[in-house]
């Protein structure tokens, strides 16, 4: 199959519908994520919006209780599981795994393109309880057991369909580790691979060992709706805690299947738009095994509240705070990263400057809330809200837009308009701080989440944050339609390397040819950031 | 632009690699395993709660034909090793004879199970059923946790036998042979992981008191 060379970029060398949801080339299966995922992305934050518009005054604006709760278990279900979980790993390490390997492809091609089928499968289902059924579960994202037992609304397919998309999740991170074992171009050592390698194989291995136990516990939940066993409703002798306990063990890890792989695109974007090496390079990519080993045992932090001994919760609260310990070597490592580099300030590099704040405000409240009495008073109040998006959104949102910025040039081959670019994102950047900090500062005054209405001296805070969203929302607008424009537009094609990066997908093609590199990939001398012996690129 | 055809790299996903196809199968193992694992937490806990409930029950299953299905699977895994040997060895008639024999032995794994399964259901204990909802909570527990468990290791048997089958056809086609093994190597770790399930299975729901 790899004997013919040519060098059609990968949109050229072959034509109809069926090339592309057929095919075994990582780079398309990569881009069928992509708009799929921001198709529910989209999805998901329409249903945000309303849940803000929902919360813009004391009382009903929009909808019913009943609704709002269907509403936010959709929003949470969609977001996590349809778009934050594969977002970074399934679309750019899809791409740019292989080519900063210096392969042609994952090892099983074929393998890949069926996670991205049972993706789709899984979507459609979490989907069709819009449609069938008695609506949407209104469990919350969690499906907390008794309640997601008794509830007549549809969480079985639910369920079933975060099984299925674990299952898409589980191969993806199988192909990604056999691919770092097997396909390193030669030369490449461990410690000369590039960083966003080191945090797919962290994550890859957390998807592998964590998505099993959530799977079986929630075929448990379907299995106990089904047939009316008490495994977890204790009214029928059941245990709720032990649900709590199996879906965190998951779902806490789970956390960094999000939050590695933006850090990984940070660790690249850093060298690029400093024109220097990554400070710390061994550092951060332990950092990130550091943080996968340690995730693991932290689960209990979730269920301060739920009933545990008071030794468990002691144990829990110390091992959550050793996490902050390998996350802040790599804030520090970024920041030292930027030092006395030539920085070039481009839209990617915004948004990785917007991670690192965003990221240590959610870091931080993450510890507030780590801390056994803290977290009593702030437990379910809109303090979790705004920590949780400070660090998905703010942290890994934010990686992801960054990373779109910055790879686009080598996906599609042309430029967007710089200038709109820094525009959406400060518009975006302001409505997102907007939008959580007042979050923050409810769930301090202490407003529960998950009501569709609150008392009158939560006014303010909600009021702001809802504007917040309408500007984070416009936004989001002009910085697709500014990347959509970009694409359809006249502006001439880009070179190999537009933004000077050193790592290989600098040295092929902008878009790449079908495998990848037009001629041998050459590795820098010292390791993957050593920008004193950069390979010299020719176009 | 200069064009370099007839280049290839060395290091293609689409070559023929047969290390990277055993480590994704036991990468795939260890998923297998914490799936199984999520349900032998849930076991171990409610055993632990009703100790009592779990013995009395336990005692409702057939220790004969649990022993008879155990040593069933453990001749099966010789045979698929013996089998992977003789292809390597280049014995191909040889290992079809014994890749069938292995297939033998899962039905009549599943033949047994089919009959253990079918007494129990008469009995009213299948989860739902009339008996079955005036059971203890413990004992309902238990043939719970015993037909979800068994169902999904059976589920694992019958995705072994084909696999097992397609096997089968491919050594007879001489698809898979002394040059060319990862498949059956790859079949054979997987059943050895349906086996090793059952070795705890057995002990689990049958004899431990």
């Amino acid at each position: 199959m790899s004997s013919v060379s040519t060098n059609l970029n990968f949109f050229e060398a072959k034509k109809g519908i069926f090339s592309w949801i057929f095919s075994v080339d990582h780079k398309r299966i990569a881009l069928l994520y992509l708009y799929s995922l921001i198709t529910f992305f989209l999805v998901g934050v329409t249903l945000g919006l309303l849940m803000r518009y929902e919360l813009l005054n004391p009382g009903k604006d929009l909808v019913e209780a009943k609704t709002y709760n269907q509403i936010f278990t959709l929003h949470g279900v969609i977001m996590i599981f349809l778009f934050i979980i594969p977002s970074i790993p399934a679309v750019f390490g899809n791409f740019f795994l292989p080519i900063m390997l210096g392969t042609d492809d994952v090892s099983f091609p074929r393998l890949n393109l069926l996670s991205w089928w049972v993706y789709v499968v899984g979507a459609l289902m979490a989907l069709s309880t819009l449609v069938f059924g008695d609506g949407p579960a209104d469990t919350g994202w969690t499906f907390y057991a008794p309640y997601s037992v008794k509830t007549g609304t549809n969480v079985t397919m639910s369920v079933l369909a975060a099984f299925v998309l674990g299952f898409s999740s589980i191969l993806t991170g199988l192909n990604f580790i056999v691919t770092i074992h097997r396909l390193r171009a030669p030369g490449m050592t461990f410690l000369k691979m590039p960083l966003f390698a080191w945090s797919l194989y962290a994550t890859s291995w957390i998807q592998l060992l964590a998505t099993p136990i959530v799977g079986i516990t929630l075929l448990m939940i379907a299995a106990e709706r089904l047939l009316g066993v008490g495994l977890f409703d204790p009214s029928i002798g059941g245990d709720p805690i032990l649900y709590q306990h199996l879906f965190w063990i998951y779902s806490h890890p789970a956390v960094y299947i999000m939050a590695l792989p933006a850090f990984g695109v940070i660790s690249e974007m850093l060298p690029t738009f400093s024109q220097r090496t990554i400070f710390g390079y061994k550092a951060i990519a332990f950092s990130s095994l550091a943080i996968a080993f340690v995730g693991y045992f932290i689960w209990g932090h979730h269920m301060f509240t739920s009933g545990m001994s008071g030794t468990a919760r002691f144990i829990f609260s110390i091992l959550t705070f050793l996490v902050a310990i390998p996350t802040a070597i790599k804030v520090f490592n970024w920041v030292a990263t930027l030092y006395k580099g030539s920085i070039n300030v481009q839209p990617p590099l915004l948004y990785t400057l917007a991670f690192i704040f965003q990221f240590m405000i959610g870091g931080f409240t993450g510890l507030v809330l780590g801390a056994l009495a803290t977290d009593i008073h702030l437990h379910d109040t809109y303090f979790v809200v705004g920590h949780f998006h400070y660090v998905m959104f703010g942290g890994t949102g934010f990686a992801f837009f960054g990373a779109l910025h910055y790879w686009y040039p080598k996906i599609w081959g042309r430029m967007y308009n710089i200038k709109v670019a820094n525009v959406a994102f400060t518009i975006f950047f302001i409505g997102f701080n907007m939008l959580y900090f007042p979050m923050l500062i409810a769930g301090l005054m202490g407003m529960p989440r998950r009501y569709y209405d609150y008392l009158p001296e939560f006014h303010l805070p909600n009021m702001i944050s809802t504007y917040g969203s309408w500007v984070l929302a416009t936004g989001l607008i002009i910085m697709l339609s500014n990347l959509v424009a970009g694409f359809f537009g006249k502006k001439p094609k880009v070179g190999r390397n537009p933004w000077n990066g050193i790592t290989l997908e600098w040295q092929t093609l902008s878009p790449p040819p079908v495998q990848n590199f037009d001629r041998m990939p050459v590795l820098p001398q010292n390791g993957p950031y050593d920008f004193d012996h950069k390979p010299v690129i020719e176009e | 632009m200069e064009h370099t055809s007839g280049f290839v790299l060395p290091n293609s996903g689409h070559s023929r690699d047969d290390e990277a196809s055993k480590l994704g199968m036991w990468l795939f193992l260890f998923t297998e395993l914490l799936l199984f694992g999520g349900l032998f937490i849930v076991y171990m806990v409610y055993r632990m709660l009703n100790h009592e409930s779990f013995l009395l029950s336990s005692f409702e299953l057939n220790v004969g034909l649990g022993s008879f299905n155990t040593v069933v699977l453990l001749v099966s895994s010789m045979t698929i090793a013996m089998a992977i040997t003789a292809v390597q060895k280049g014995e191909q008639q040889k290992a079809v004879r014994l890749l069938v024999t292995t297939l033998a032995l899962s039905f009549v794994f599943l033949v047994v199970k089919y009959f253990e399964w079918s007494a129990k259901i008469h009995h009213g204990l299948f989860p739902g059923m009339d008996y079955y909802n005036g059971l203890p909570k413990g004992e309902s527990l238990f043939f719970f946790l015993y037909f979800i468990m068994t169902g999904l290791h059976a589920l694992h048997i019958i995705i072994g036998a084909v696999i097992i089958a397609v096997v089968i056809a491919r050594t007879r086609k001489g698809l898979v042979n002394k040059d060319k093994y990862a498949l059956a190597e790859n079949a054979g770790l997987y059943w050895h992981l349906v086996d090793l399930i059952w070795i705890y299975l057995f002990p689990l729901f049958y004899l431990i008191h």
